[in-house]
Parts: structure tokens; C-alpha cells; sequence
């Protein structure tokens, strides 16, 4: 177990050692910061004066290192923005965006799970048709449109929630239903279908024969051991997840990090941009590492094979 | 009395709008204290009817159609589902052919031989604890407090095994019915479980159905022999009768397949040739006919009911239309 | 083909056969949409802004889906949407496609350090959420139509190559493999002749799943407004432009949301049944 742990983390800092190379990457693609960043008509001088600032004169390996090594110590560089170090400037945004998708993945798990289990118990009837029915329109749905159709509804036609903002639990409800609708989606498409195999396993029979209520058998014999899959799911849908809080986001004016990545951007802030996408990158490598020390705590035969 | 009747029994299944009749309609019954061994080829119906007994017929595509099962003098078939899943596990046990498959991968062996316990005897987490470790003791694995809390895995075929046993006796079961439990295992561990249960049976005195496709494993443990072809008793009475007279052409050819032991002498070593029959399309009379060189006509189109064999001792049944050891001699 | 359509009309397969003719309307939809008879999807007409949608039971009416703020037909510019959003998209998948069936073939095939390398960095990838990755690229390159491409199929390219290396694995020792090996063929003509044929199942399987997942990312990065550019029109940005007008007319934002949801719809019901009929175990998403 400590082996196998400490060759998970290793993934993981090669992980992100590898987003850290593809922002590198990406951002000297920009072309010369330096123009951006001077106003229009500034001096070839004044040119030099600010590549030399930046370390743009070096070879690239050795910008490469400096970048690198601004990383390790948390130094992107002062946003220009903001004129602030930019890995402070985003993490002060964290916590909106850290509430958002933890309220989303809290909907998505409990309502998928509860979905896929009626789905599954129900199996034949109507319930199932509707739940599933419900499930693929679910997947189907861009979270972008679903956050205008609740603005929609709930807002703009009912007045019960406000279009946006992040004032009070109130504020929460419809982007953390936004986001969390295809987490939810998937959730009981995958759930109702791994307890539907689990369901016709010999060991169920057994649980059966024991004279076991009808509800341990579901709790104990099927649900519990559908439950490996669907922690798979979450580790991958963490992704979908993180990616779809910038959109939402940006939908209901969110102050979290994903919505300050797209002003970024629009700013050209790229110290901001690319320290935000690290700390998602890493919280994401993180969220999977989790994710396979879970899957030992809920399956003894992998536990075993570490 | 007899603690388990079976009357007229009949199962089907549905399968891509087809339906077959699995089990047209069988009569038996145990005595208690009686171990009964019920021996046919795979596909024979022997799982389906223990299955049905019980109510774990998976219920579409399998379908009981009619008949009584009366178990302590109540019908099994008829009764509610709480009350069957009351017998279940507790007076009644059961064990299934494989071992790998049948105990829950992710539960810990303590916690799946102490459910049984809490259920049906009310007791806590910690008494049935204590008593699956008892359990163990008793199926012959050494160490039992510290295997409770380990898993399935961990455990080799016949060791699982022998955890099923402790399961399906941890409530002392007036009937436990054995449904291939040696089949999934090598040889010589197949003779440990063989003698376990035996003993088993003797200490808690209990009443056996134990099905299996091995004439020679029925010989070992079993009282009364009956032989299922197609979903029919095809003959049926007591162990060393059979073995040593057999009237039934199918019972004649399984003991002929026996590589060693207890078989009428100057029999070859063979196999039946030929398959079950197609239970969708059944064939009209008796089912075995068209494997049997000893078919005469009306078996093709009428099935021979089961009637008692004259010149043998009582109990000994066959369903024929010939005299088989006057077609053999 | 009469087992395909066995399959497809078993209960399971009526989705599959409902995604598949939703998919066949919207292409003909797109294809033929310019012969159709509507107003031009870009000509402004400030006179009829916001009109409401006139389709009743009777008749489609002046804007049956309505207009928007710039007095624009929704239906066409919905129709006209299509056309983009589904070129985009399907070349995304194919490039994509190409290169990731590519890369898995060789890893799977040569293993080694050409294998491990090419994992891990799909691994690397994968540690990013799509959506940023794209947005990080369209940002440094600038928002045009064949960057927008290019990004998709460089945000795609890693499914093909886990799946199809897989396979390769599977297949590299079968016995057709390794006697094509003893008669001395070249790699290429092995992986080609031989390997290539057994991976374009699955790889298809991820081309209809990757379909679905490419779209919505188009439309999400044209909504941030880093997608397709005006004038041309994309459900994403007719999104984003009918936000400000969301109170007073539902229909800008309504229609070519619905669009979007249709087609990834389509497209899902299509890959989820292509996925059980060829192969289940692809069922990892
Ligand atoms: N789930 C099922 N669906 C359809 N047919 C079944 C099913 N289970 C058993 N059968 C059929 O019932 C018959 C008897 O099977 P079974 O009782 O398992 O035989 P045995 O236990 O004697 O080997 C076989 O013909 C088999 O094909
Ligand atoms: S009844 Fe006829 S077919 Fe059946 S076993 Fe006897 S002889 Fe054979
Ligand atoms: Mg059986």
C-alpha cells in the first residue's frame, strides 16, 4: 500500500509537471509579451528594456527552468491586472469556486444515486423510463443552456432566485443544479446499469437464500458493490466538472476561479490565466488520487494486489 | 411424515417469445432425516426446481406454473414472501455449486456468516461474530476468529466452500438442500467436503436434498437415489437397489459412465451418447427415448409414468415402458 | 447488415435507430438549408428586433422561431448554425481521429519507451479538464475557424489512442499478426494490412462518443466568445448574445439551446448504441 501510494504520487507530480510544460508551451506560442504589454508606439529601447525584465532575452531551456522554478516556489508573476502576484489573486477566488463545485458534486452523487437506484429497484416500469429518459436529456444538455433556462424559470419568471451573484445559500442553488446535472445524469445511467449486473450475480442468490430483507440485500449485497464504477465516474467527471465551472461561471457572474481564467484572458492577464489553470490542473491530480485510494478502501481485491 | 412433499411441480421459461416447460410436473418427496440425492445430467432441471422451492427463481424469464411444495406442512409456493423468507436461511439451508462466485467479494467472510445469524436469531453483530468463528471451527478452518475479518479472496475454492457450509448451517437448518457443492472442486478436496457434510448431517440431524450430476458422489452420502432427466424422475429408490438393479435405461447408462466402483458387473466404461433435448421443442413421449437403444416404439410417443418396480424392495420406482435387465441378460 | 438491423430494432436499438434519424435530418438540415426558402440568416433588420416566434398550429409565419436583437431570423440563423457547428465538429473528429488512432497504433504497437512516453502524456493531458486546455490554446492562437479545429482535435486526440492501443495489444499477438511477422512483411504494411482493420471498430465507437463531447465544447468556447466568430453564426454565441435579453425574449436563448440539446442528443443515443452493439466493454466514458 505505501508503494503503491507513493507511485500514485509520482503520477502525479509527473502530471503536473507536464500541464506546467504545455502552459509554457502555449504561453511563449503568444508571441512576444512584451508588445502586448506595452502601450501602442512604445520604443524599441523600452522594448528591450522589458524583455530583459522578463528573462525574454535567455534561451528558451532557460526561461523554460525559470518558469519552472516560479512554479515550484508558487511565483507566476504579478498579475497585470491586478499588479499583485497572481497565485494570490486566484487563490482568493477559490473558495466561491471550491463551494460551487463541491455543492454540485453533493447534488450530482446524491441525486444520481438515488435515480440510479430507483432505475434499478424499478427496473421494467415506468420509473425506470422516466429516470432514464430524464438521465440522457441530462447528458444532453450543455450547462451553459440549462444556466439560462433556470435564470429563466426561477428568476427571471418566478423571482424566487437571484440571476446571479454570490450573496447567501440562495445564490447557490442554481449554479450548483447546473453544474451538477450531468454529474447527476451519468451518475444514474452508470449506477442503474452496474446494479442491474450486480443484481444477477450468484452472490446476491446467496444474500437471498440467507432470508436476508429485501433491503439488505440491496444495501449491502447490490448497492455496495456497484459503488467501484461509480467512484471512477467521479474521478472522471471531477474533470467535466472543473472544465463546466467556467462556463457556469460565467453564466451567473460566479466569482470563482474559472470565470476569473475567462477575464483573464480577455485582459491577456497571463500570469493569471496560467496560474489558475494549475491550481485546477492540481486540484484535479489531486481529486484522482483520492479516487484510487478510495477504490482500495471499497475493494479488498485491489486492496490485496498493491 | 415426510418434512418435504413436492406435488406436481411445474416450471417454464420464457426466452426470445418461446416458452419451454422445464419441469413438467414433478411428485416427490424426503423423509425426515432421509438424505436424498437427486443425480442427472446438466440442464436436467435440478437447479431450477431447488431454485423455485425456495423462491429464487430469477422471476421473468423463469415462471412457476403450478403445484405445491408443502414444507412442515405448509406450501411452500403458496405462501407470502416474508414468510418464505423466514424458512429461508434459517430452517431451510442452501449451497450452491460455485464457491468463487457465491460469497460476496467485498464483504468480510465474518460479516456474511453473521448475517443469517442476526437475522434469524436475533442476535447482535458481536454474538454472531462470535458464533461464525464457532462456525468455522466447526467446518474445519483453523484460526477462525482471525479469518473473519478477512475476504473471499483470500480464501482457496474449497475453503470458500466450506464458508458456504458454515453459512447455510449457522441457523441449524431442518432441511439443507446441496446444490452441486462439490462439482466446482478438485478430487481429493471433494472427498473432505463429501466427509464434512456427512458428519455435519449426523451432529445436527439434519434432513438433506443433495443434487449433483456424480453417481458416485451419491453413493458416498445418500440414502435414496432419484435420477432427473429432462425435468422427470426417471427412477428413483433406495441407493444400494439402484446401484445394484438398476431399471431405468438412463440410470443403466450413468452408472455405466462411472470410471470405477460400484457398477453391475461386466458394464463397459462409456458415455450416453447424444445430448438433453431441446425443452422448447420437447420431443412427445418420453424424453430420453431417442438417446436409448432400448426404446421401443411407445416411448417415442408416450412418456412412461413412474410406476413401483415389482420383483425389488419397496421404494424402488421407475418410469419405463420395457424390463430393463430382460432386454440386458 | 440484417444483424445490424435486428439489432437496432430490439427494444435497446430503437434509441440508437431514433439518434441515428435525428442525426440524418439535422446533416440534410444543414446541407440543404441554403436552398430552403428563409430570410438570410446575417441581414439585420433593426424594424424587428425581438420579434416573438410566429409559428402557430396553422402556419409558420413572417419568423416562426422568432428574431433577435438585431432583428435576425432565429430559425435560419439556427439552420445556418448547423452547418458551421457540424463542419466544425466533424472535422475536429476526423483529425483527431486520425492522429489518435495514429499514436495508438504505434504505441501499441512498438511498446517500449515510444509506448510509455505516449501514455503518459496522454495521461498529462487528461490531468487537464478539456475546457481549459482549449481555452488556453484558442487564447495564445486567436479565435479562427481553423484554430478552432485544430484545438478540438488536439483536446480529442487521447481517447482514440488509449482505445485503439488496447486493441492493438490484444490483436499484436494473434496468430494472423505474427505469421504476416514470419513472412518478413514490413511494420507498416502489418499495422496497416493487418492491425488497422481490427482497431477502426472501436475507434469509430469513440468518434461518435468524442462527437458528442467535441460539440458541446465548441458551443461552450463560442459562448465565452472564443470560438466562432461573427458573422458567422454559432449556437454558442447566439447564446451568449441572447443572455442580455433573457428577461424580455425567452425564444433567442430557448431555440438554439434546444438545437444543441437535440444534436448531442442524436449523437449520444447513436455512440451508446454503436458502443453496446460492437463491443460493451468500451462502456468506460
Ligand atoms: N435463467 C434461465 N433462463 C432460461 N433458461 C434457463 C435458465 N436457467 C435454467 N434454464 C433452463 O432450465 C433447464 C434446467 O436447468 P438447470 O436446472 O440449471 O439444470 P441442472 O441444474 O440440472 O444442470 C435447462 O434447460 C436450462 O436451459
Ligand atoms: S421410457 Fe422408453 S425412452 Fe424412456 S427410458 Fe424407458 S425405455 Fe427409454
Ligand atoms: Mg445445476
Amino acid at each position: 500500500m505505501g508503494r503503491f501510494l507513493l507511485s500514485r504520487l509520482v503520477d502525479g507530480i509527473v502530471a503536473i509537471w507536464g500541464v506546467v510544460t504545455i502552459v509554457f508551451v502555449v504561453s511563449r506560442l503568444l508571441g512576444d509579451p512584451a508588445i502586448l504589454l506595452l502601450p501602442v508606439g512604445a520604443t524599441e529601447e523600452q522594448l528591450q528594456q522589458l524583455r530583459a525584465g522578463l528573462g525574454l532575452d535567455q534561451p528558451i531551456w532557460e526561461q523554460y527552468l525559470t518558469f519552472l522554478g516560479g512554479v515550484v516556489r508558487g511565483d507566476f508573476g504579478n498579475s497585470f491586472q491586478f499588479m499583485r502576484p497572481a497565485l494570490s489573486v486566484v487563490l482568493e477566488r477559490m473558495p466561491a469556486t471550491m463551494a460551487l463545485a463541491e455543492s454540485a458534486l453533493l447534488v450530482g452523487v446524491v441525486l444520481g444515486a438515488v435515480a440510479g437506484s430507483m432505475a434499478a429497484l424499478f427496473r421494467g416500469t415506468i420509473v425506470e423510463g422516466v429516470v432514464m429518459l430524464l438521465a440522457l436529456l441530462g447528458q444532453a444538455t450543455p450547462v451553459f443552456w440549462l444556466g439560462l433556462l433556470l435564470i429563466l424559470l426561477f428568476a427571471v419568471d418566478l423571482g424566487l432566485l437571484p440571476t446571479g451573484g454570490y450573496e447567501g445559500p440562495a445564490s447557490l442553488i442554481l449554479p450548483a443544479l447546473t453544474l451538477g446535472t450531468f454529474t447527476t445524469a451519468s451518475i444514474a445511467r452508470l449506477l442503474r446499469s452496474g446494479m442491474l449486473d450486480v443484481m444477477k450475480d450468484d452472490h446476491v442468490r446467496t444474500a437471498r437464500a440467507k432470508g436476508l430483507l429485501p433491503g439488505t440485500v440491496f444495501l449491502w449485497h447490490v448497492a455496495r458493490n456497484s459503488l467501484i464504477p461509480v467512484v471512477t465516474m467521479v474521478g472522471i467527471l471531477a474533470g467535466e466538472l472543473l472544465g463546466g465551472s467556467v462556463v457556469t461561471e460565467t453564466v451567473f457572474s460566479w466569482p470563482g476561479v474559472g470565470r476569473l481564467i475567462v477575464q483573464a484572458m480577455e485582459a491577456k492577464d497571463f500570469p493569471v490565466v496560467q496560474a489558475g489553470v494549475m491550481v485546477i490542473a492540481t486540484i484535479f491530480v489531486v481529486i484522482n488520487l483520492f479516487v484510487d485510494l478510495l477504490y482500495g478502501l471499497l475493494d479488498p481485491r485491489i486492496r490485496a494486489r498493491r | 411424515m415426510a418434512l418435504l412433499a413436492i406435488e406436481d411441480l411445474s416450471v417454464g421459461f420464457a426466452r426470445e417469445g418461446r416458452f419451454a416447460r422445464v419441469i413438467p410436473g414433478l411428485t416427490y418427496g424426503v423423509e425426515a432425516g432421509e438424505t436424498l440425492g437427486i443425480v442427472g445430467e446438466s440442464g436436467s432441471g435440478k437447479s431450477v426446481h431447488a431454485l423455485a422451492l425456495l423462491g429464487l427463481l430469477p422471476q421473468p424469464p423463469g415462471r412457476i406454473l403450478g403445484g405445491r411444495a408443502v414444507f412442515d406442512g405448509h406450501d411452500l409456493l403458496a405462501m407470502s414472501e416474508a414468510r418464505l423468507r423466514d424458512l429461508r436461511g434459517g430452517r431451510i439451508g442452501m449451497i450452491f455449486q460455485d464457491p468463487m462466485t457465491a460469497l460476496n467479494p467485498v464483504l468480510t467472510i465474518g460479516r456474511q456468516i453473521a448475517e443469517p445469524l442476526m437475522r434469524h436469531k436475533a442476535m447482535s453483530m458481536r454474538q454472531a461474530l462470535d458464533r461464525a468463528a464457532d462456525l468455522l471451527a466447526l467446518v474445519g478452518i483453523r484460526d477462525g476468529a482471525r479469518r473473519l475479518s478477512q475476504y473471499p479472496h483470500e480464501f482457496s475454492g474449497g475453503m470458500r466452500q466450506r464458508v458456504m457450509i458454515a453459512i447455510a448451517i449457522s441457523c441449524e437448518p431442518a432441511l439443507l438442500i446441496a446444490d452441486e457443492p462439490t462439482t466446482a472442486l478438485d478430487v481429493t478436496v471433494q472427498g473432505q467436503i463429501l466427509d464434512l457434510m456427512a458428519e455435519l448431517r449426523d451432529r445436527l440431524r439434519m434432513t438433506m436434498v443433495w443434487i449433483t450430476h456424480d453417481m458416485g458422489v451419491v453413493a458416498g452420502i445418500a440414502d435414496t437415489i432419484q435420477v432427473m432427466y429432462a425435468g422427470r424422475i426417471m427412477e428413483r429408490g433406495p441407493v444400494d437397489a439402484v446401484f445394484a438393479n438398476p431399471r431405468s435405461a438412463y440410470t443403466y447408462g450413468l452408472l455405466q459412465s462411472l470410471p470405477h466402483g460400484s457398477r453391475p458387473p461386466g458394464g463397459r466404461l462409456m458415455q450416453i451418447p447424444g445430448c438433453p433435448p431441446d425443452m422448447f421443442a420437447p420431443p412427445p413421449g418420453d424424453p430420453f427415448a431417442p438417446r436409448n437403444p432400448f426404446a421401443t416404439p411407445r416411448c417415442h410417443v408416450e412418456a412412461p409414468p413412474l410406476r413401483p418396480v415389482p420383483d425389488s424392495v419397496p421404494g424402488h420406482m421407475v418410469a419405463a415402458w420395457y424390463d430393463l435387465p430382460r432386454l440386458l441378460a | 447488415m440484417r444483424e445490424v438491423w435486428r439489432a437496432l430494432t430490439r427494444r435497446s436499438g430503437w434509441l440508437g435507430l431514433l439518434g441515428a434519424t435525428l442525426l440524418v435530418v439535422l446533416v440534410l438540415l444543414a446541407i440543404f438549408g441554403p436552398w430552403l426558402d428563409l430570410p438570410d440568416p446575417t441581414r439585420t433588420n433593426l424594424r424587428a428586433r425581438m420579434v416573438a416566434p410566429t409559428l402557430s398550429w396553422f402556419s409558420l409565419g413572417a419568423h416562426p422561431l422568432g428574431t433577435d436583437q438585431l432583428g435576425r431570423d432565429i430559425l435560419s440563423r439556427i439552420i445556418a448554425g448547423s452547418r458551421v457547428t457540424l463542419m466544425v465538429a466533424g472535422a475536429a473528429v476526423l483529425l483527431g481521429g486520425v492522429l489518435g488512432t495514429l499514436l495508438g497504433l504505434i504505441s501499441g504497437y512498438f511498446g517500449g519507451w515510444v509506448d510509455r512516453i505516449l501514455m503518459r502524456l496522454v495521461d498529462i493531458q487528461l490531468a487537464l479538464p478539456l475546457m481549459l486546455l482549449a481555452l488556453m490554446v484558442v487564447a495564445a492562437l486567436g479565435p479562427s475557424l481553423r484554430n478552432l479545429v485544430g484545438v478540438l482535435a488536439l483536446v480529442s486526440w487521447v481517447r482514440y489512442a488509449r482505445i485503439v492501443r488496447g486493441q492493438v495489444l490484444a490483436v499484436r499477438e494473434r496468430e494472423f499478426v505474427q505469421s504476416a511477422r514470419a513472412i518478413g512483411a514490413s511494420h507498416p504494411r502489418i499495422i496497416l494490412r493487418h492491425i488497422l482493420p481490427n482497431v477502426l471498430t472501436p475507434a469509430l465507437v469513440v468518434a461518435t462518443l468524442e462527437l458528442a463531447r467535441v460539440i458541446v465544447l465548441e458551443a461552450g468556447l463560442s459562448f465565452l466568445g472564443l470560438g466562432i466568430q461573427p458573422p458567422d453564426p454559432s449556437w454558442g454565441r447566439m447564446l451568449a448574445d441572447g443572455r442580455t435579453y433573457i428577461s424580455s425574449a425567452w425564444w433567442i436563448i430557448t431555440f438554439p439551446g434546444l438545437a444543441l440539446m437535440l444534436t448531442v442528443l442524436a449523437v449520444n443515443l447513436l455512440g451508446d448504441w454503436l458502443r453496446d452493439f460492437f463491443d460493451p466493454r468500451l462502456a468506460v466514458r
